[in-house]
């Protein structure tokens, strides 16, 4: 008897309460523009950040507010620009989709190694632990950071010990560049393929020791490239993605194989593919 | 009326809520950055507590202890509470939407706010009667508006003060909310009564 009032009294109480909460809420409506709304519905509602927003619905009020642009969503890519730009009754001037490319060949076959690490399994803790367990202090340390911060499960750690980005999964956000503590990971639209894989600013004879495939900063591709697209900066060359005309001639001349083309090799980080030419 | 003016008191200063009690303390220190904010968070918290108190005091004579069900104390305290706080956030979203914005997760925490729970335990425990208790929620609303209002402006200036690295923002916080604390230690002891009667 005790526990059927309890059930009712409290039921009738929740009743009474959501009904009048229905009805308020009905009464204290608020007219919010309705395309926020809709530009939620179109957005992927992952909430990663990567717009520098607070979530999937502070960019919806921020692009119908007009202070993010409809192209704000680095994720959506442009079919889901070109939706909000319909909703906004503007033109959407198509973003090229960016992707992750880790400039890192460093696998451990080509890399050297000073000792073996079996401290936690996460770059960052190798890093300030001991340096890392790589001659090259530039490199890749393999222990997967990056695949473990991709929201989207486009990364995974390959047998070589490299991350290998899955183009058709990456949405492009950055989680990875910031997860890397060497910075080996950017950003690149795919049709800024050709890339320097190697970060080293060691001169030649040391990145020789450390690895097989690292920049050795022969110069060798900056005196080749036609269009005076590479610049040898620090013992490093840096293509400047503005001037290359993906030629390939870099990447012929390159006696080390560090300079690459993202877009021939089909996946973001075919070392497999690469290591025959090596 | 006498016995109103004691209430008053000693909820809002002898034993303030927050300085004293040390109750709702998540939207004092997350919402205590600028005194604006503070006074509109304060504000919502006197309305709830207030409206808590009375309608909990109604919940418990007239459901619970006819129907000797002292142990749905807690479960309806939290029922009546989370209506109100959705009520005042829907007011709050309808008439001030940079208040509403600035206030962010903190206004629908006032459901767990344990100061709202807390009055109406004790509105109970002392045996008010329905004016009293709304009494009570009101002063102890006051009290804790008083206490954050006081912080945030303090915290305010400390933002221009030479505050060491180590310290800033939560370490000194807290430590202000310490003195802060102590200083209204210094109602301890007072004689409301006699200060009322007067």
């Amino acid at each position: 008897m005790s526990s059927l009032s309890a059930l009712l009294s409290m039921g009738a109480m929740g009743l009474i309460f959501g009904l009048s909460l229905g009805a308020a809420s009905k009464k204290l409506a608020v007219d919010q523009d309705p395309r926020i709304d809709q530009i939620m519905e179109v957005l992927p509602g992952a909430n990663c950040g990567g717009c520098g927003f607070a979530g999937c619905s502070a960019l919806a009020g921020a692009i119908v507010s007009g202070d993010a642009p409809v192209t704000g969503c680095p994720v959506g890519k442009s079919a889901i620009a070109e939706k909000i730009a319909k909703i906004m009754g503007v033109e959407c001037a198509a973003a090229e989709p960016k992707y992750a490319r880790v400039l890192c060949r460093g696998s451990r076959e080509h890399a050297a190694e000073l000792y073996d690490y079996r401290g936690i399994q996460d770059c960052r803790s190798a890093q300030i632990t001991g340096g890392g367990a790589k001659v090259c202090t530039y490199g890749c340390l393999g222990l997967g950071s990056c695949v473990a911060a991709c929201p989207f499960g486009a990364m995974s750690m390959g047998d070589e010990g490299l991350p290998i980005v899955d183009e058709a999964l990456c949405t492009g956000c950055g989680k990875c560049v910031a997860a890397c503590p060497r910075q080996l990971i950017e950003l690149r639209t795919a049709s800024e393929s050709v890339n320097v894989v190697c970060k080293s600013h060691a001169r030649g004879p040391e990145v020789r020791k450390a690895c097989s495939v690292g920049c050795i900063g022969c110069g060798m591709c900056a005196k080749n490239c036609p269009e005076k697209a590479i610049e040898m900066i620090d013992n490093l060359a840096v293509i400047d993605q503005s001037k290359c005309t993906r030629c390939g001639l870099c990447i012929e001349k390159c006696p080390q194989k560090c300079i690459l083309d993202f877009a021939a090799s089909g996946e973001a980080a075919p070392i497999s593919g690469k290591k025959a030419a090596v | 009326m006498r016995q109103l003016l004691v209430i008053l008191f000693s909820q809002a200063l002898v034993n303030n809520f927050m300085l004293s009690r040390i109750l709702g303390t998540c939207p004092f220190i997350g919402v205590s950055q600028q005194v604006e904010t503070a006074t509109g968070m304060s504000l919502a918290v006197v309305f709830v507590m207030t409206v808590a108190s009375a309608i909990t005091w109604l919940v418990q004579n007239f459901i619970l202890n006819p129907l000797n069900m002292a142990y749905l104390q807690t479960v309806s305290f939290i029922l009546v509470i989370a209506a109100l706080v959705q009520l005042i956030e829907m007011v709050i979203r309808k008439s001030s939407p940079s208040l509403y914005r600035a206030l962010g997760i903190y206004l629908p925490l006032i459901t767990t706010n344990c100061a709202v729970l807390g009055v109406a335990i004790i509105n109970y425990q002392a045996n008010y009667t329905l004016l009293e208790s709304a009494v009570s929620g009101a002063a102890g609303g006051l009290g804790w508006a008083l206490a954050i209002i006081l912080f945030a402006a303090i915290r305010e200036r400390q933002r221009l003060a030479p505050v060491p690295r180590a310290m800033q923002g939560f370490p000194i916080a807290l430590v202000t909310t310490g003195l802060l604390a102590m200083a209204f230690l210094g109602f301890s002891g007072f004689d409301v009564a006699r200060f009322v009667g007067l």
